[in-house]
């Protein structure tokens, strides 16, 4: 059997015995087993995967199989898998995991919510394994549905109104997409859904790529979130419980990038090449204005997701920018990204969950009454505006290399112009530090708050041991994401 | 060499240790693990510069670069990845033993200056993590592993200046050097981007045919980089993070803040002088206008301010800014024809860290027995703290110019380069360095001399005017006074140190001799403004004193005000970044393109809205519906035949 079916059936299996749960025990047996078989499975396929490049396997895809589904629309559930699908497997392997502690306590109706979990990480497995449009497609909408109820049920505030709303600019979003698609389709010739046979194929016409590529790439971008369809960002994350938000911003947002890259870039390459620049000057904005709009904001959620659109724009920039040390910057940082938002949106979870206000200017002194999530979010903060020994450095100076490679003027000042964001992240992380973290504790409920417990502690310990060992070594996940990177841009230079 | 390694591996083991098991140590040992991995870091650094330069010069007549480690960390394309490793030159070997040493002599302090602080484990864990950095900042094998360093440098510093972390004024210090070094920091990086692409590697030596092609792309990245160092080495304007830096532990300012860290941007300079005194001569000399007008700025600020911290702060940037304009004054690359400064500079960042380190340790100890920095609550204490007394005065002398002190020397040749350049710039840094004697002695006289504060207090308490005994100043314990001394004893003979033997712009041998004109010249200066400050100051009231303040109140005031510079800065950031950049930015997002989406939804309601009533549920409407479509379309056959 091939290895990479058990990340759509282990899940699956999930779903069958939290089906039979009777109480919280059984849920959460059942929740840490599967989501530790997960993450022993990415782990193992990583392994695998490095040592069979380094015997000198250097297909394109590995693990490849394919049963056709449905013929007259040459549907196959085709899987494999490169250096890049790998890699976000891992990652969200170690989020759901992670996700898991993080909602250990949750209440009420647990088992439901992990249901709605567990079929949300099915739907991204699946996406990330699968080589056929439609198949993506399918489990691309499969993780989208729960996130709404996960939101409108479990959610906090407005839930309603943000689970709608993330939910529609989501959908609209994939009316976009389905219709990309299509087009790919039937641009191709019709006989198959296969990306890679289409992109082997090459016969798009340059008029049909014209029309098809911005909408897949802004079906895609959406949940990216490229400018100006992010705003279901703030609102989502603000609204949705803490493992939900870590889900979403750690794993969900990175199947814009993902998708961007693998099927807007990869299949329709003439008119990537052509168009880019309306995409880059949307993404330069995204990564600035999203960094200044978190300067002024007083609620810990928002900033953070102002933060995400623009750490998030920088992928979708990297990605543009068609030079190797660029788009595997972009998949570190998509990497780098998933676990630091995820570390971040956990650690707000659990000072909200004591402190029950997420505006900073409420809170003040909380170094001093809990003292583990304080640290951790300093250690948050510090990876994500870049500082070198955690991931982000490492991410954001491969996109930058890469970026200064396009020799024009265009690129050059664009490049330049994203690089001030590294300026502008610090003002915003050390503003929130330097106001809820520092001082003096000055609300008396606050001082009878108590520090993190046993699972917290070890989401947090998870998160940020991961971002270190990129942050200290990254050179072993570079290569991996460089091969896979390698086989898509040979097409698009074509 | 291959001994080196551990000179950066023991810092970061300490750090490591002390950060995941430190709160549970007692402060006593989180304070002994610190200093005894340090005193091994100093003995390995001292072993490693010993032994490097007994190797003795190759054939060309310099000692060679030695890079015994250098590993690919990560490859970013064909040409260009990011190596860590080791390179000792001459310079980094020279750096190596003034970090260590006051390194050493600052975890010795905190031993007693920090004792019974809250937080005494992270203070030393923080140490560890600031060695580490900049130790890795100085022997980096290329300008991209300075960088890495170069940040984690900053953000030592920004922990340790926020180490008092309830303090409002501490996190505002800390978060204000993190982001002003950083916002140079993006053109250092900037730099670092346009040198990597068109010299195709990140070392310092890049190829022939690459430097050929360069034309202006080079002196552009190289003004770009500088600006990163300008940032770190607090030059005019960017200088506004270290007066406030002054918020952290006195000990860490006497580390990071006067000796190590501030003077990265002057050790970047001369790193890379090689291409700049071949490529870019031009920027050189911006260099030293910058760093001229940085000190005349800094000397002046310096001469009014009352924070004793603070007078310290102002002449630490006038005595780097002296460093960058022997560097910037250099017009070739032999010592003899115009690369005196070269030399000049690294002599004197030499002298100035270990003097300097001394005043800060000094003023730690006063500011320790007094409990306050302001000067109003000090003098007379010569009498109360004579080891400290002592020992600032040789600091103080050294740094003034008087000899045989160390800070004579490496000053009298950094005048000498500056003569060499131009007159102007010779007679122009000469009066810096009178002033820097004003106010070094004006800051002596008010601390050790005058109207004791203890004193008058004691008289107001025993005629019953306050309520509280103040408490008496006592002079600092053992682990406090031994450093003081040895680094007293340190200045004393560093300018006897035949320093062009081992350091000068091309490598080869230059002996150093005292141009007696120049020198001359100095002392003159420095003495006479020795005498204005004596007479000044020595007695609080004199009459001149009040005369002097009285007609200079307006430039006086400005100059206690920095010449509001802060609030310049405050303007742009606050007024302009934060309330039109940023909060139109956030206001436009939710009201203009998220209320966009809104209405999208609300104008799809409405129209839900509009049709609705269609369905209303009653049969006899739908009959009429029913009845009337009918008819339409009957009506329409019709017609059509």
């Amino acid at each position: 059997m091939n290895i990479l079916l058990l990340f759509v059936i282990i899940p699956l299996v999930m779903l069958l015995a939290l089906w039979g749960c009777r109480n919280l025990t059984q849920v959460r047996a059942t929740m840490v087993t599967g989501s530790t078989a997960l993450l022993a499975l990415s782990a193992y396929l990583t392994v695998e995967f490095i040592s069979l490049r380094n015997g000198g396997n250097s297909e394109a895809m590995l693990y490849c199989d394919s049963w056709s589904w449905y013929e007259p629309l040459n549907i196959c559930l085709s899987i494999g898998v490169d250096g890049i699908s790998v890699a976000m497997l891992l990652l969200s392997s170690i989020i759901v995991f992670t996700g898991t502690f993080a909602s250990w306590r949750l209440k009420p109706m647990t088992k439901e919510f992990f249901l709605w979990y567990t079929l949300l990480s099915l739907g991204v497995y699946g996406f990330f394994i699968s080589t056929d449009l439609f198949t993506m497609f399918m489990f691309y909408e499969t993780a989208l549905i729960p996130m709404y109820l996960l939101i409108g049920v479990w959610g906090s505030g407005r839930k309603e109104y943000s689970a709608m709303k993330l939910t529609l600019m989501l959908m609209g979003g994939s009316a976009f997409l389905l219709m990309g698609i299509l087009g790919i389709y039937f641009g191709s010739g019709a006989t198959t859904m296969n990306i890679h046979e289409i992109a082997a194929l090459n016969c798009i016409p340059t008029a049909t790529q014209y029309i098809f590529f911005p909408m897949t790439f802004i079906g895609f971008g959406v949940l990216g979130a490229l400018f100006p369809f992010h705003t279901w960002s703030p609102d989502g994350h603000a609204c949705a419980p803490t493992s939900v938000s870590m889900l979403h911003a750690g794993v969900l947002m990175k199947l814009g990038g993902y998708g961007c890259f693998r099927i807007a870039m990869y299949l329709l390459p003439q008119a990537a090449e052509d168009l880019a620049w309306i995409f880059i000057i949307l993404t330069t904005v995204s990564v600035v204005y999203g960094a200044l709009s978190a300067i002024s904001q007083t609620d810990l959620k928002y900033i953070n997701a102002y933060s995400s659109v623009s750490h998030c724009g920088l992928v979708l920039f990297a990605i543009l920018m068609m030079t190797k040390s660029a788009c595997t910057g972009a998949i570190l940082q998509m990497l780098s990204h998933g676990l630091m938002t995820a570390l971040f949106f956990a650690l707000i979870g659990m000072i909200y969950g004591r402190t029950h206000t997420r505006d900073i200017r409420q809170m003040r002194g909380l170094m001093k009454i809990m003292p583990f999530l304080a640290v951790g979010y300093v250690i948050a903060g510090l990876a994500n505006l870049g500082l070198p020994g955690f991931s982000g450095f490492v991410a954001e100076m491969t996109i930058f290399v890469g970026a200064f490679e396009v020799n024009d003027i265009f690129h050059r000042t664009v490049t330049i112009i994203a690089c001030t964001s590294i300026v502008i992240t610090a003002v915003y992380i050390l503003r929130v530090v330097g106001r809820i973290l520092y001082g003096e504790p000055e609300n008396e409920e606050h001082m009878k708050l108590t520090d993190a417990t046993w699972d917290e502690r070890f989401t947090v310990i998870c998160l940020v041991i991961c971002v270190i060992a990129i942050g200290v070594a990254p050179m072993w996940i570079s290569n991996l994401i460089n091969s896979g990177v390698g086989d898509v841009l040979v097409n698009i230079n074509r | 060499m291959e001994q080196s390694i551990y000179i950066l591996a023991l810092p970061l083991l300490s750090f490591i240790t002390l950060a995941l098991i430190g709160k549970k140590l007692p402060h006593k040992v989180a304070g002994i693990i610190g200093t005894l991995s340090l005193l091994a870091t100093t003995v390995l650094a001292y072993v490693t510069t010993a032994s490097y330069f007994l190797a003795g010069r190759n054939a060309d007549g310099i000692f060679a670069e030695a890079m015994p480690y250098n590993l690919t960390w990560l490859p970013i394309n064909e040409t260009l990845s990011i190596d860590l490793g080791i390179l000792i030159s001459p310079i980094s070997a020279m750096m190596l033993v003034v970090i260590t040493t006051i390194s050493l002599m600052v975890h010795i302090y905190s031993l007693g200056y920090m004792k019974g602080e809250r937080g005494f484990q992270r203070y030393y864990a923080f140490l560890s993590l600031f060695t580490f950095s900049m130790l890795g900042l100085v022997v980096a094998t290329n300008i991209f592993q300075m960088y890495i360093f170069w940040e984690l440098v900053g953000v030592s510093s920004y922990l340790l200046i926020g180490f008092y972390y309830t303090k409002p004024a501490a996190i505002a210090a800390s978060k204000k050097a993190f982001i002003v070094t950083r916002f140079a920091d993006l053109f250092f990086l900037i730099g670092i981007l346009i040198y990597g692409y068109y010299m195709e590697t990140f070392s310092f030596t890049p190829g022939e045919t690459a430097l050929a092609a360069a034309g202006t792309v080079l002196p552009t990245a190289l003004m770009l980089m500088f600006i990163g160092g300008a940032g770190k080495s607090a030059m005019f304007p960017l200088h506004i993070w270290l007066p406030d830096a002054m918020e952290g532990p006195t000990p860490v300012s006497a580390l990071i803040h006067a000796a190590t860290m501030v003077v990265a941007g002057v050790f970047l300079t001369a790193r890379m002088f090689p291409l700049f005194i071949e490529f870019a001569p031009g920027v050189l000399h911006t260099i030293a206008y910058i760093g001229a007008f940085t000190a005349l700025y800094a000397a002046i600020v310096a001469c009014v301010q009352t924070d004793i911290k603070r007078v310290l702060a102002f002449s630490t940037i006038s005595q780097i800014a002296f460093m960058m304009v022997a560097l910037g004054v250099c017009t070739g690359s032999d010592p003899h024809e115009g690369g005196l400064g070269y030399m000049a500079s690294m002599f004197h960042l030499f002298t100035h860290a270990i003097f300097k380190g001394l005043l800060f340790l000094g003023a730690g100890a006063i500011i320790h027995a007094v409990h306050s920095n302001e000067k109003s609550h000090m003098g007379g204490l010569r009498k109360y703290m004579p080891v400290t007394h002592i020992t600032f005065l040789i600091a103080c002398l050294a740094i003034a110019g008087i000899p045989p002190f160390s800070g004579f020397f490496s000053k009298d040749e950094i005048l000498a380069a500056c003569y060499a350049f131009s007159k102007p710039m010779g007679l122009f840094m000469s009066g810096i360095a009178a002033m820097t004697a004003f106010y070094m002695f004006r800051l002596y006289y008010l601390i050790f001399w005058g109207k004791s504060h203890y004193e008058e207090q004691l008289a107001l308490y025993r005629s019953g005017n306050i309520a509280h005994e103040p408490h008496k100043p006592h002079e600092a314990p053992m682990t406090m006074t031994v450093p003081l001394v040895i680094l007293a004893a340190a200045t004393c003979v560093a300018g006897f140190i035949p320093f062009g033997e081992f350091i000068s712009s091309n490598g080869h041998a230059y002996a150093i001799h005292l141009d007696t004109k120049v020198a001359t010249t100095s002392i003159l200066l420095a003495v006479t403004a020795i005498v204005i400050a004596t007479i000044m100051y020595i007695k609080p009231g004199r009459r001149i004193t009040r005369v002097v303040k009285v007609v200079l109140r307006e430039p006086i005031r400005a100059a206690y005000h920095r010449f509001y510079m802060d609030e310049a800065w405050l303007f742009v950031t606050k007024k302009i970044i934060f309330n039109c950049i940023s909060r139109p930015i956030a206001w436009f997002d939710r009201h203009v393109i998220d209320a966009s989406l809104d209405l999208t939804a609300k104008g799809t309601q409405w129209l839900g809205a509009l049709i609705r009533p269609l369905q209303s549920g009653n049969v006899q409407t739908y009959c009429v519906y029913l009845l009337s479509g009918a008819l339409m379309i009957l009506l329409l056959l019709l017609y059509l035949n």
